[in-house]
């Protein structure tokens, strides 16, 4: 009886977490496909997964040619509105749909949170049972799963970053965002604006995409203002906020005046920069909500240009096998100000000249490794 | 550069963030003390701080009422001790396993809330910092103890506290033999399952307000996972401080020292690399705790569902 009692307990246990965790993974923003959105929920019947496998591949490939609407999902580390990387795919996915002429034309769906590698695995998976016609592992953490599912599924286009590697697979696309580039330009910015001469930079883990970025920036200041001292320092985290608060505020006890970070911990850092008055520079998403009268300006991420050339590859058969990048050059990453803070004219200039220095050359990117 | 290591500037920077960063810490370590001291082990903290989190930062997004937000972080924390508590005490279930159900539950439940109700990153006005007059202008130590906000001044008025229950009172005597010897305590007329109801519960509240301490004391805002493990950090100080208040305060303190030097270490640019520097506090914490562990010994009835046998 008592045995009973706590299965059941359990069980209810499990249910609420599942509940609780499954509902606002598989919310699709536009009104998609019930049976779509179910998706991540069926992880747990591994048998079902594999079986309608063989037999709905064949139908989605199809589908483009008629009206059915091109199928998206994609599976992110963090939340979509992290104000920083996975929000940069969810709003490029969103600018896709818009452009494509809405749900009918251009339908996704994602799950969020999927900062366990393995649950991330089972539901790119599970999508790709389900016929999408390009799923997106929007996480570099992703890359082995990924090498071990895209060959059961022939017919699926796979898109993964950041990352330059599609494991030779033709149906595995790679992309990965020059990050240095707006490192770069937001260092210059930084380098003219600091009064003290040290500046402060927050990164996650010393690798991929932040340590892309950081170096970046830490070339641009220093060739902007070689005396400047930037101090950087990594938390060994992408999601302890108060870790990245406290060292926005050592970085701000040893004397920085300018701030920079990247990874969606940096939220709890900008907090501290608006405290203490001082200038942040953002970069994945535009920061400038979190602290209007600091944040001086964001490297953007814009993927929907790249994502919009996979679409065209994939309905022109083209399943894979390919690398792309954003960068400057192809719009993919755009220098946002913030329009409430007044960044000096020949400032503004330099950086502008920056940009299009990095563009057609003439500015290289030292980052002296 | 390693002497710019032991400047003013920086001892007093260490130390001060050391003392902030300790701060969830003890709330909810010094909660979970009382919960295993009576033989419940809770590996849910990280749960309750989360909801704790959120429902502290909803209310002062909302209404602004900074007393109000604690008052609601600790009701949602107690809540969540309460569910706890029936599933261990009553229902007897698996305590460790029951924990990370509440903690799966914590995660998924403030994340879902968060989604409909703020639906992305806000800040807030949350505790400002008190400068205690006069204290505060002493050079160094003013900075170190006493410029920071209401709920981090709690955080270490709880640990006297918590001593004083745990052993000068009937009701740390009982929750002592409880943790002890259940069988015994209840033949002499101790109420086991109410004493662990109380632990639990007063652990839940604890953990609620050590979420409040970070999404309107330190941080002010609230983000998905924001404690990112915290809460299972401070169920390791409850063992590394030995089930003792006072234990734990040198836990946090040791680990969030530790924490704070190694920023500093590589805000300064001394040349180690950052993988090792982020390492420092746990390595150092798990080289206390191995040279620590044959001194103490936990509550011997920890973990074990109490039946009464009639």
């Amino acid at each position: 009886m008592k045995k009973t009692v706590r299965l059941f307990v359990l069980f209810v246990l499990v249910a609420l977490v599942v509940g609780a965790c499954g509902t606002p993974a598989t919310q699709a923003p536009a009104p998609a496909a019930p049976a779509a959105t179910e998706a991540p929920a069926m992880t747990e019947a591994p048998a079902a997964t594999e079986a309608p496998a063989m037999t709905e591949a064949p139908a989605a490939t199809e589908a483009p040619a008629m009206a059915e609407p091109f199928r998206v999902a994609v599976v992110m580390p963090s939340a979509i509105n992290d104000l920083a990387f996975s929000q940069s795919m969810y709003d490029a996915l969103l600018r896709v749909q818009q452009e494509m002429g809405g749900p009918d034309k251009f339908d996704f769906v994602y799950s969020e949170n999927m900062f366990v590698v393995d649950d991330a695995a089972a539901a790119i998976r599970d999508y790709a049972s389900q016929g999408y016609n390009l799923v997106i592992a929007h996480g570099s953490q992703y890359g082995s799963s990924l090498q071990e599912i895209a060959p059961d599924f022939p017919e699926t286009s796979f898109a993964w970053g950041t990352t330059v590697d599609t494991f030779g697979q033709p149906n595995i696309f790679a992309y990965e965002a020059a990050a240095d580039e707006g490192g770069y330009v937001n260092g210059v910015l930084a380098a003219k604006l600091t009064k003290s001469n040290v500046i402060g930079v927050i990164g996650p883990i010393e690798t991929g995409d932040a340590k892309l970025y950081i170096d970046g920036f830490k070339a641009g200041v220093t060739a902007t203002a070689p005396d400047v001292n930037v101090q950087v320092a990594y938390i060994g985290s992408f999601s302890d906020t108060a870790l990245a608060a406290e060292t926005a505020n050592t970085q701000i006890s040893a004397g920085a005046d300018v701030l920079t970070g990247t990874a969606q911990m940096v939220v709890g850092a900008i907090g501290k920069a608006e405290e203490a008055n001082v200038l942040w520079f953002g970069t994945q998403s535009n920061q400038t909500s979190l602290a209007p009268k600091i944040v001086v300006a964001s490297q953007v991420y814009h993927w929907e240009g790249i994502l919009s050339q996979m679409i065209d590859l994939i309905n022109g058969g083209t399943l894979g096998g390919q690398t792309f990048a954003i960068n400057l050059e192809n719009g993919g990453e755009v220098i946002e100000y913030n329009p409430d803070f007044t960044v000096p004219a020949d400032v503004k200039t330099l950086a502008d000249d920056t940009v299009k220095g990095i563009i057609d050359g003439s500015v290289t990117i030292d980052m002296g490794q | 550069m390693i002497s710019s290591l032991f400047s003013v500037t920086v001892l007093v920077g260490i130390l001060a963030s050391g003392i902030r960063l300790a701060t969830p810490y003890l709330y909810a370590a010094i909660g979970e003390t009382f919960g295993q001291r009576s033989g419940v082990l809770n590996l849910g903290v990280e749960g309750q701080m989360l909801l704790g989190a959120f429902a502290a930062f909803y209310i002062v997004f909302v209404t602004g009422n900074l007393a109000l937000a604690v008052l609601v972080a600790m009701i949602v924390g107690a809540l969540m001790g309460l569910a706890m508590a029936f599933v261990t005490v009553n229902l007897q279930a698996q305590q460790g396993i029951s924990g990370i159900g509440f903690y799966l539950f914590g995660v998924g439940l403030s994340d879902l809330l968060f989604q409909k109700m703020l639906g992305t990153v806000e800040t807030v006005r949350g505790f400002p910092k008190i400068s205690i007059p006069f204290l505060s202008n002493i050079p160094g130590l003013g900075e170190i103890f006493f410029n920071h906000n209401l709920l981090v001044y709690g955080a270490y008025l709880l640990v006297p506290i918590a001593w004083f229950v745990l052993n000068k009172t009937t009701l740390g005597l009982k929750i002592h033999a409880v943790g002890e010897n259940p069988e015994a305590a209840d033949s002499l007329g101790v109420s086991v399952a109410g004493v662990r109801y109380f632990t639990i519960v007063l652990g839940g509240t604890l953990s609620g307000v050590a979420g409040a301490s970070l999404s309107i004391g330190l941080l002010n805002v609230f983000q998905q996972n924001m404690t990112s493990g915290l809460g299972f950090i401070a169920v390791a100080l409850v063992y590394f401080g030995g089930w003792r208040p006072w234990g734990v305060l040198g836990g946090a303190l040791l680990f969030s020292m530790v924490n704070s030097l190694q920023l500093w270490i590589q805000v300064l640019g001394i040349p180690i690399p950052s993988d090792i520097a982020v390492m420092m506090p746990y390595v150092l914490t798990i080289l206390v705790l191995v040279a620590s562990v044959s001194r103490v010994r936990g509550p011997s009835a920890l973990t074990k569902p109490f039946e009464r046998e009639d």
